[in-house]
């Protein structure tokens, strides 16, 4: 990516460098994903960029490949049969104590070495913290280039990776290539993808390749991990239904209605930036560009304008609905359904007319 | 001890315009500022020093202009400034950002003492990647710490520190040799003021600056374009959604109601998950 666009390069003259692929990356085939678990489970980003990895290499007519690193057992086993299940014609597996808890060095050397070794010509991570953690130690030491977060991937007509990703706070997108460098890498941030339907399928071709490192060589030790209290932490990323609120509430006691609305629901509440920044709601509650990007089927956004980096977080819903007292407020350009409203006053009727209609025999009895 | 800072001049992006016909950035007039993520990093490296004694080196790669963040960065009370600048380092992407960076950073040992820990930020708000801390520390043969919320103990005896990183479902606390390379978590504290003797002291200090053979950097051909693996074929807008939203008219009904029966007209098979939903609820 572009790092320094404070000194842009003339894109064009850049593209123009184009030469023919160097002779000994053209052994590079097949498109890879990096599956991604950590204490036992597999985060969904990885099979979301299945997926995306089925049509690349559906598109190039190669093969797709899942690659799987973690400690011997069930966990891991069964990462690779779910990798199967989400589409991979074949997985490679380093299965080794060590990596039992993530650590950059042991991680980066696997999956290095499997690069190295099986030459993909596509790989993609998931940007999460450990995909991000990864995908740069392991492009660096491959010397190749890596586009992260990106929003699209296509192949081009002679066979690049064309990655599309946000520049400038969200306000433009560019696509990128590797062009002369193997392989192609980048990372896509969870619910960037839609998520594939998973088919029961058997285990498939299998490669193993091993560690070749032991725990003494590693001089990170993990002392101990302090899992996030589930109460506390929101499963805002992942929800069917979210409700968020903006600066339009005017303050946090308002902010309760988002909450309330949320709960009849069974939604997850939201927002947007200034509410964090102001300290009334909590950082892993922000959608948007440099908060989570949601796909719920439902998104109710009261009180928010917008602004294209909250956009960027939210255009994955289904379907997204705005209250907003002002008819010209951005968010109404890529809102689904809109009402021009006070959200202050209309959230408690709507919060009422909702529960009376999904649950008519609860309020039914509590009204009695 | 010696800490390292990497910081960068951005666009203040909450202020960039895109010309509407030409869907070119209007840069013209942008005010720049430090990275945000970095003051996290800046900060985290003073209390350190403050705590175990040594200096602080704040090191830039950019513009010439970039030198007005360094000073910016000396006003917080950091020691020393470098400015990595030459027209070789136009263009990089970010292995070229962390291969000259990694240089510098070596160079900054040879003269003014090797780093003990450099810190970067989590990401820049225009490049955005968070990837060019992990490719500095993957150059320089250091330990790798990132999305680190909090410094828990350093033993400079010892030679270690012990950190906890934000993981995907919790935190993990990590004890790793030094030196290290730590890309710091937002959030994590905030950037000081910085008394009086340190904006004088600013004022007066000479920000150090560097070419591309000042860092000792042999091979400029690993810099900016030429070493950059990425190529920005197309910058353009995202495309409007053709449609604008569909506004609810209450027309006598109770708007909240007018409301659902819009939102259900639309996505039918809505009203059954929701009831589903919400019953758990
Ligand atoms: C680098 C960068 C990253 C960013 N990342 C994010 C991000 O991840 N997520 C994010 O959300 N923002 C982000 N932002 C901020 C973003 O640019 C906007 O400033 C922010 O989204 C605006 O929040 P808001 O809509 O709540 O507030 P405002 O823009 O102030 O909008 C408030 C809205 O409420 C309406 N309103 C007022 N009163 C009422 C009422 N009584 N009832 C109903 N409506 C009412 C107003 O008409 C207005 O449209 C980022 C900015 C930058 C520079
Ligand atoms: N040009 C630069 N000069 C100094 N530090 C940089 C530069 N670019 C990136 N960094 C550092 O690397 C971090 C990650 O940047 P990025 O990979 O662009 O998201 C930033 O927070 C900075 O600390």
């Amino acid at each position: 990516m572009a790092e320094n666009p404070a000194t842009p390069a003339p894109a064009n003259s850049r593209a123009a460098a184009k030469k023919d692929l160097p002779e000994h990356f053209k052994a590079y085939k097949h498109v890879w994903v990096f599956i991604e678990q950590e204490r036992g489970h597999v985060h969904p980003v990885s099979f979301e960029l299945m997926g995306a990895g089925r049509r690349l290499a559906d598109k190039l007519g190669v093969e797709l490949a899942g690659v799987v690193l973690g400690a011997p057992g069930e966990a891991t086993d069964h990462a690779v049969a779910e990798t199967f299940c989400y589409g991979a014609d074949l997985v490679y597996v380093v299965s080794d104590p060590v990596l039992e808890n993530y650590r950059n060095e042991p991680y980066s050397k696997a999956l290095t070495d499997v690069v190295n070794t099986y030459k993909p010509e596509i790989l993609l991570l998931g940007a999460t913290t450990l995909g991000r953690d990864l995908a740069g130690s392991v492009a660096t030491t491959l010397l190749t280039g890596l586009t992260a977060d990106c929003t699209e991937l296509e192949v081009d007509a002679d066979g690049s990776l064309a990655a599309t990703r946000p520049t400038f706070g969200g306000s433009l997108l560019c696509t990128i290539y590797t062009l002369n460098f193997r392989p192609q890498m980048a990372t896509v941030r969870p619910r960037v993808m839609p998520m594939p339907d998973r088919v029961e399928k058997p285990i498939g071709k299998i490669v193993t390749h091993p560690l070749g490192m032991v725990e003494d060589d590693i001089v990170t030790k993990v002392l101990s991990y302090i899992p996030d209290r589930d109460s506390a932490k929101s499963n805002l990323a992942f929800a069917d239904v979210v409700v968020a609120g903006g600066l339009g509430l005017g303050s946090p006691e308002n902010y309760q209605l988002i909450k309330q609305l949320a709960g009849v629901l069974g939604a997850e509440y939201g927002c947007s930036r200034p509410l964090v920044q102001k300290g009334w709601v909590s950082a892993d509650r922000q959608i948007g560009q440099t908060g989570k990007t949601i796909r719920p089927k439902l998104y109710i956004a009261a009180g928010i304008s917008g602004a294209i980096q909250h956009r960027v977080g939210v255009e994955g819903a289904d379907l997204i609905v705005a209250i907003n007292t002002d008819k010209n407020a951005p968010i109404f350009d890529f809102a689904h359904v809109g009402i021009v409203a006070d959200a202050i006053r209309l959230l408690p009727p709507l919060t009422e007319a909702f529960r009376k209609r999904l649950s008519p025999h609860i309020s039914d009895k509590l009204a009695s | 001890m010696h800490i390292v800072v990497c910081i960068k001049q951005v666009p203040d992006s909450a202020q960039i315009r895109v010309h509407p016909v030409t869907n070119t950035i209007m840069r013209q007039g942008v005010p720049t500022i430090i990275n945000p993520y970095d003051l996290f990093a800046i900060e985290e490296a003073l209390r350190l020093r403050d705590k175990f004694g040594g200096e602080v080196t704040i090191l830039t790669m950019g513009p010439p202009m970039a030198s007005d963040s360094l000073r910016k960065a000396l006003t917080f009370g950091a020691d020393r400034a470098v400015l990595l600048t030459d027209r070789f380092f136009a263009g990089s992407d970010t292995l070229a950002t962390s291969f000259a960076l990694s240089s510098a950073i070596t160079k900054i040992g040879e003269v003014f003492g090797a780093a003990d820990i450099v810190f970067t930020g989590k990401q820049t708000i225009d490049g955005d990647t968070a990837q060019v801390g992990p490719g500095i520390a993957k150059r320089l043969g250091l330990t790798q710490l990132t999305y680190v919320a909090k410094v828990a103990d350093l033993d400079l005896a010892g030679r270690s520190i012990e950190v906890h990183r934000r993981a995907e479902g919790g935190v993990q606390v990590l004890k790793s040799p030094l030196p290290c390379l730590i890309t710091m978590l937002e959030g994590t504290n905030e950037i000081r003021r910085g008394s009086m003797m340190d904006a004088l002291r600013a004022a007066r200090a000479e920000v150090v600056t560097w070419s591309a053979k000042d860092a000792g950097i042999p091979d400029v051909t690993k810099c900016g374009l030429r070493g950059s693996p990425t190529v920005v074929k197309r910058v353009f807008a995202p495309t409007p959604r053709a449609e604008k939203a569909q506004f609810v008219d209450p027309a006598g009904e109770p708007p909240a109601d007018a409301l659902i029966n819009a939102i259900f007209k639309r996505a039918p098979k809505l009203e059954a998950e929701l009831a589903e939903l919400s019953r758990g609820y």
